[in-house]
């Protein structure tokens, strides 16, 4: 019975974090792939007078947001949803929904960025080759976001990769609620501190499992894309 | 009839004049040949007739009427294809490739696609290719991939930029049938740019010699070079 | 072959977010009311709550969300609405939550002991004293002579409060900048076990965290303990429902008067880690309380008794 219930809270942990993450990252592409398609379609265009200062401070940006501290990131959402704070009234704080929320803010600008390197880093004869052939601008425009497809799908599982290992903000927003909101990484802090090691390895397993099938998804396109 | 008129046409590219002062008529199911050395304007000259480049000054006539560079240039584009010199394919099957111009039209039953494409395929002996990813295939096969995609779409005007300078022997035969063919068969209007001499005499109704971006000469390759090679 | 890719990457996203959707809220808890406690990540860590709630829980229909982090923001969060109520030990702190009319009816639930670790060769010679004072002392003569050394936990938990307070009686304002036998690690209790371990340093725990990290700690062993300055206790202080109405103070109140019942109260007195008592219930012990620092809680008790 002890067996069963160690059991039950690996499987509640793990759903959580799959769930928390994938949601994030379903709703972060979503958002963040036109917007990168749209970036990098400005620089695409080659022009080096198309990539003036404002195409400047906008990579330069995104770069930046790329690399946000995830605990950073955790106490806005924490400021921003805390019962006093401006969102306060939506009752979010210290739930799931919480957890997807900081996660989604890490992962846009790193779904941006790579979407934008991705489609940037397409042949510029790519397009004129589809408009020469009589596509419309946005046919054209959306056949080099075709080509940049693995580069798209790249950025997904990179952005899943980040958002299923990030504990510092979730642990902040999401209050690592026992059988809530406790995800894998914020579990195997619990038990470290607790000194469960077996529990916590346990733990660090299943993450490290999701991180190989992750990457192995990962070098599988890369290869893929790679063989032309 | 006239097939395209080209009038004063001028390109400048910061402040260096690469086209000056083009002027030139091609007829209706001519085989036009542009002749002359690297750097000399021919791309760029192909590259405005395909729409790609606004020239700086002067104008261009589509079948009597008059360009104009500033409008969404699709509908004009279906009717013009281009080979580019440099071989882009986009990367998915071949049949996807070939298929890709007669799709975005978006008023094609799939039967019809897949008619037009098997025979455009037949024609440049690309049969059994269809499934083949087309960044996977030789350089001859992508070329001729290139110029069935130009090709599918029945252009009435066909602009081809040095098609053969990267190919070897046998494909440069099977390129160079394929297009006397078209020219003779389906009356096709061709603009071709190449600096081989002996093929623009293989292939030229006409031919106009382009060096420093000026027309220097124009006519049947016995009146521009004043001899005929002992070649032919 | 990319669409089918696309659309089989697609389909693996939607399905992971649904099943794991549908799956986790098969095994979370909904629709039941909820109440959020916010302690202290050492209290949590002692498996105290994990051993009392679910019997709350089960007998009133109520899920309690426990937030387990540092006393600072424990009193934050409450500050700010964002927890029903708060178990805290760290009294200078509670006091001003409760001055600030923001906490109300304070009382005290119960207390636990901390200790002073050590190496076993002890070069304090601290062994055996039952006055953490004069403890600190040798230890801080020792530093100065380079022969000993002491982590702080550095991180304004409850359990540095108290180390504070000890160097404070002594005149000593130590710190890492001035001494090198001082080391600030503002860490977890855990973490700063682990480092005392390693460098042979002295520290002051809790003895619950001490108990679960014993068996790794090999070259420590408990030096000093049963100083009433070394007692630690714990209260419960609910979030004023006038500050914040939408707040479930019933439940807190609920929550509340079941910990200082008869029933918590032995619950919390028969809670053992590794055979050993951790907590001594005091809810009803008004004379404890009142050496503890609770100088209310008769008037606290009758409330809750009352409401």
């Amino acid at each position: 019975m002890v067996e069963d219930i160690f059991l039950q809270e690996i499987i509640n942990i793990t759903l959580l974090s799959l769930r928390v993450s994938g949601t994030a990252v379903l709703i972060g592409a979503l958002i963040g792939i036109p917007i990168g398609a749209y970036l990098g379609f400005r620089q695409f265009k080659g022009k080096k007078t198309m990539m003036r200062f404002v195409d400047v401070m906008l990579k330069s940006i995104i770069n930046t947001f790329m690399g946000l501290p995830p605990v950073a990131v955790g106490l806005v959402v924490y400021l921003l949803l805390t019962s006093s704070g401006p969102l306060g009234w939506l009752g979010l704080l210290y739930t799931p929904t919480a957890m997807v929320i900081t996660q989604l803010i890490m992962v846009v600008p790193i779904i941006i960025g790579v979407t934008m390197s991705a489609v940037g880093s397409v042949e510029r004869s790519i397009m004129e080759k589809a408009l020469s052939l009589g596509a419309t601008k946005n046919q054209a425009a959306f056949l080099v976001l075709r080509e940049a497809r693995v580069g798209v799908l790249t950025a997904i599982i990179v952005a899943f990769g980040a958002a299923i290992s990030e504990v510092g903000g979730i642990m902040i927003s999401g209050g690592n609620i026992r059988w809530f909101t406790r995800t894998l990484t914020t579990a195997i802090v619990v038990e470290t501190e607790l000194g469960n090691f077996n529990m916590a390895l346990t733990l660090g397993a299943i993450l490290l499992s999701i991180a190989f099938v992750i990457n192995l998804a990962l070098t599988i396109l890369q290869i893929k894309g790679a063989r032309r | 009839m006239k097939a395209v008129e080209v009038r004063g046409l001028s390109k400048e590219y910061s402040g260096r004049l690469v086209l000056r002062d083009v002027t030139f008529d091609v007829h209706e199911g001519e085989f036009f040949v542009l002749l002359g050395p690297n750097g000399s304007g021919k791309t760029t000259l192909l590259r405005i007739l395909d729409l790609l480049e606004e020239p700086t000054a002067g104008k261009v006539f589509f079948e009597g009427e008059e360009v104009d560079y500033s409008k969404e240039r699709a509908t004009l584009r279906r009717k013009i294809g281009m080979v580019f010199q440099q071989t882009v394919l986009f990367d998915m099957s071949v049949f996807d490739n070939v298929a890709y111009p007669l799709k975005i039209r978006g008023d094609l039953a799939k039967a019809e696609i897949e008619r037009k494409v098997a025979r455009v395929l037949e024609d440049v002996e690309l049969r059994g290719f269809e499934r083949k990813n087309a960044l996977s295939l030789s350089g001859g096969e992508a070329q001729r991939v290139a110029l069935a995609q130009a090709l599918v779409a029945e252009p009435k005007l066909l602009l081809l930029d040095e098609p053969t300078a990267n190919l070897d022997p046998k494909n440069v035969s099977i390129v160079e049938g394929i297009l006397s063919r078209l020219n003779r068969e389906k009356k096709t209007t061709v603009i071709m740019t190449t600096h081989n001499m002996f093929q623009a005499e293989r292939l030229a109704h006409r031919v106009a010699l382009l060096n420093e971006g000026e027309i220097r000469a124009i006519g049947s390759f016995r009146d521009v070079f004043g001899y005929q090679s002992r070649l032919i | 072959m990319w669409r089918r890719s696309k659309i089989l990457s697609v389909a693996l996203l939607f399905t992971i977010a649904i099943v794991s959707s549908i799956a986790y809220e098969h095994y979370a808890v909904s629709g039941r009311p909820v109440v959020f406690l916010a302690t202290t990540t050492s209290t949590y860590d002692s498996g105290l709550l994990d051993y009392l709630l679910p019997k709350f829980e089960s007998e009133h229909g109520i899920k309690v969300h426990i937030i387990s982090v540092g006393t600072g923001q424990a009193i934050e969060a409450a500050m700010r609405g964002d927890v029903d109520l708060i178990l805290v030990h760290s009294r200078e702190q509670e006091l001003e939550f409760v001055n600030s009319t923001y906490g109300i009816h304070r009382v005290g639930v119960m207390y636990n002991e901390f200790i002073i670790i050590g190496p076993a060769e002890d070069p304090a010679n601290i062994r055996g004293l039952t006055n953490a004072t004069e403890a600190f002392r040798r230890i801080a003569e020792g530093g100065s002579k380079g022969v000993t050394s002491f982590i702080s936990r550095a991180d304004k938990s409850g359990t540095h409060m108290v180390e504070l307070i000890i160097w404070e009686s002594l005149g000593i304002s130590p710190s890492s900048r001035d001494q090198k036998w001082y080391l600030e690690a503002s860490a977890g209790m855990g973490a700063v076990l682990r480092m005392a371990n390693d460098k042979r340093a002295y520290t002051i725990t809790d003895k619950a965290t001490w108990l679960s990290f014993k068996s790794q700690l090999t070259n420590l062993r408990v030096l000093v303990q049963g100083d009433p300055l070394l007692l630690n206790p714990y209260s419960v202080i609910l979030v004023n429902p006038e500050k914040y109405p939408q707040r479930n103070f019933n439940g807190a109140v609920a929550l509340v008067k079941w910990m200082i019942s008869d029933e918590g109260q032995n619950l919390i007195g028969n809670f053992t880690k590794f055979g050993e008592t951790l907590f001594t219930p005091i809810a009803r012990n008004y004379e404890k309380a009142h050496e503890l620092g609770f100088p209310d809680q008769e008037e606290e008790i009758a409330w809750y008794d009352a409401h």
